[in-house]
């Protein structure tokens, strides 16, 4: 944008602000996201508004352009390091409001894998989605991923993976689940590069999420299914 | 495809540059009854192979090594290349490990009715499948580079990862790795020293490992037999 330098977010109305911000997102200008957010808390916006109508809508428009080759890994990052300095002003207030709380995730790469920047972007967009999320970080054995189950009584299980040699641990780790008869009151979500619909569902998971957009969602679905279980 | 050099039965003479080989390939001389279609980033280490044990009945296609960045389209490009090439030989080998398919590299390959070299990758296979296994355990925080990739590492890591434009990000893409390691095809000290420079660039310590052609030999033999 050729005269962006002169934009000057705080003489902006709310509507111009929210669009300037995702452009920003779009952009990766940390800065100017950190002060976006403040401009509309300062405006009396609730947290979670800024939250879901600036940062996370903001975002959704990078994911697309993302899943549509128009954007590539790099600039998904920076829009990503935007938002969590977005996020990090938000989150305390967040907390104190009491935002709504769509369930809670427990997610982690599996044994022998380090590769780490599509989980943090599902783990990123999830707590933008309301989820509560427990990131166990890389590297994690069948026994950590039960472990912190039985600890944190998340909804879901996710887990990700990028090689090909790491991807088939997430079977070891859902039948062992089958085998302590655990299964049934976790959804297992998986991801990761060499994974596709048939390997999702040939390992038992519950769905295969092509990127973090598509985890949200169907997170929200299954979520949405099991408390209608519950309740009926 | 857009293939950059012309039709001539001499390898050594088609054999584009690396750049080249990233971005386009190499396209099959239409002589001998085998053609080998390979990823571009194992041209070198094939025509060695050829070279060294006269395989004259081997031909050789490459296809743009720089389809690595986007695995779907390997699965793509091989079946495409298979479908043109199958009426002009008599076998089609394809020279790809999964490279990151899933395994529906091998499922399309199986469709088709031709045979690929076994194993995860490249680097698996340079190493040898069974030894690269037995290592994954205690050497999964390691980023690998082979001949080919140390000569086209700004092409192929550097700037496809932006660090090129945004080297803030680099701790981003490689801070769960611990060293870069070097497999070697060949001995050669400029590799040696750019491999090294790699490895500082990323921020890792580094390890060079000779391994030759390793499983790539003897899948080839066997081919070629």
């Amino acid at each position: 944008m050729a005269d962006e330098e002169d934009i000057i977010l705080s003489e902006l109305s709310d509507d111009e602000l929210v669009l300037q911000m995702h452009d920003d997102l779009y952009d990766g200008l940390k800065e100017e996201i950190e002060e976006g957010v403040s401009i509309l808390l300062e405006r009396g916006w609730t947290p979670y508004d800024v939250l879901t109508k600036a940062l996370v809508a903001g975002m959704t428009i990078v994911g697309a352009d993302f899943r549509d080759g128009i954007l590539f890994v790099p600039e998904v990052l920076l829009a990503a390091n935007a938002m969590k300095a977005g996020m990090a002003i938000l989150k305390p207030l967040l907390a104190e409001t009491g935002a709504p709380r769509m369930g809670k995730m427990v997610i982690g790469t599996v044994k022998g894998d380090i590769h780490d920047i599509g989980k943090n972007l599902v783990a990123m967009m999830m707590e933008g989605a309301g989820f509560e999320v427990k990131d166990l970080g890389i590297n994690n054995s069948v026994e950590k991923y039960l472990e912190a189950l039985e600890a944190e009584q998340p909804d879901i299980l996710g887990m990700s993976a990028l090689l090909t040699t790491t991807m088939p641990y997430m079977k070891v780790v859902i039948d062992t689940m089958k085998e302590k008869g655990m299964r049934e009151e976790y959804i297992v979500l998986v991801g990761g590069a060499p994974l596709n619909e048939e390997f999702g569902k040939a390992i038992g998971a519950d769905a295969y999420c092509r990127d973090a957009a598509v985890a949200v969602e169907t997170a929200k679905s299954f979520v949405a299914r099991k408390h209608n279980q519950i309740g009926a | 495809m857009a293939l950059s050099a012309e039709v001539t039965a001499d390898p050594a003479l088609r054999l584009p540059s690396d750049a080249g080989l990233t971005e386009e390939g190499m396209q099959p001389g239409l002589a001998g009854r085998v053609l080998l279609l390979a990823c571009g980033a194992l041209a070198h280490e094939i025509l060695a192979l050829k070279k060294a044990n006269g395989w004259s009945h081997l031909d050789l296609q490459c296809l743009p090594a720089k389809l690595h960045l986007y695995p779907d389209q390997i699965v793509t490009a091989v079946e495409a290349a298979v479908l043109e090439r199958r009426a002009d030989y008599d076998q089609i080998f394809v020279v790809y490990a999964d490279c990151g398919t899933g395994g529906l590299l091998l499922k399309k390959c199986k469709e088709l009715g031709v045979e690929m070299v076994e194993g995860p990758h490249c680097y698996s296979f340079f190493e040898g499948n069974a030894v690269f296994a037995e290592k994954a355990e205690e050497e999964f925080t390691a980023f690998y580079l082979t001949d080919f990739l140390v000569r086209q590492f700004d092409a192929f890591v550097w700037k496809p990862m932006g660090l090129d434009r945004h080297p803030e990000l680099r701790d981003m893409f490689f801070g769960n790795y611990t060293k870069l390691v070097y497999q070697a095809q060949i001995n050669d000290p400029a590799l040696d020293a750019k491999a090294e420079a790699c490895a500082a660039r990323l921020g890792l310590a580094y390890e060079r490992r000779f391994t030759g052609y390793g499983d790539l030999a003897t899948t080839l033999t066997r081919v070629a037999e």
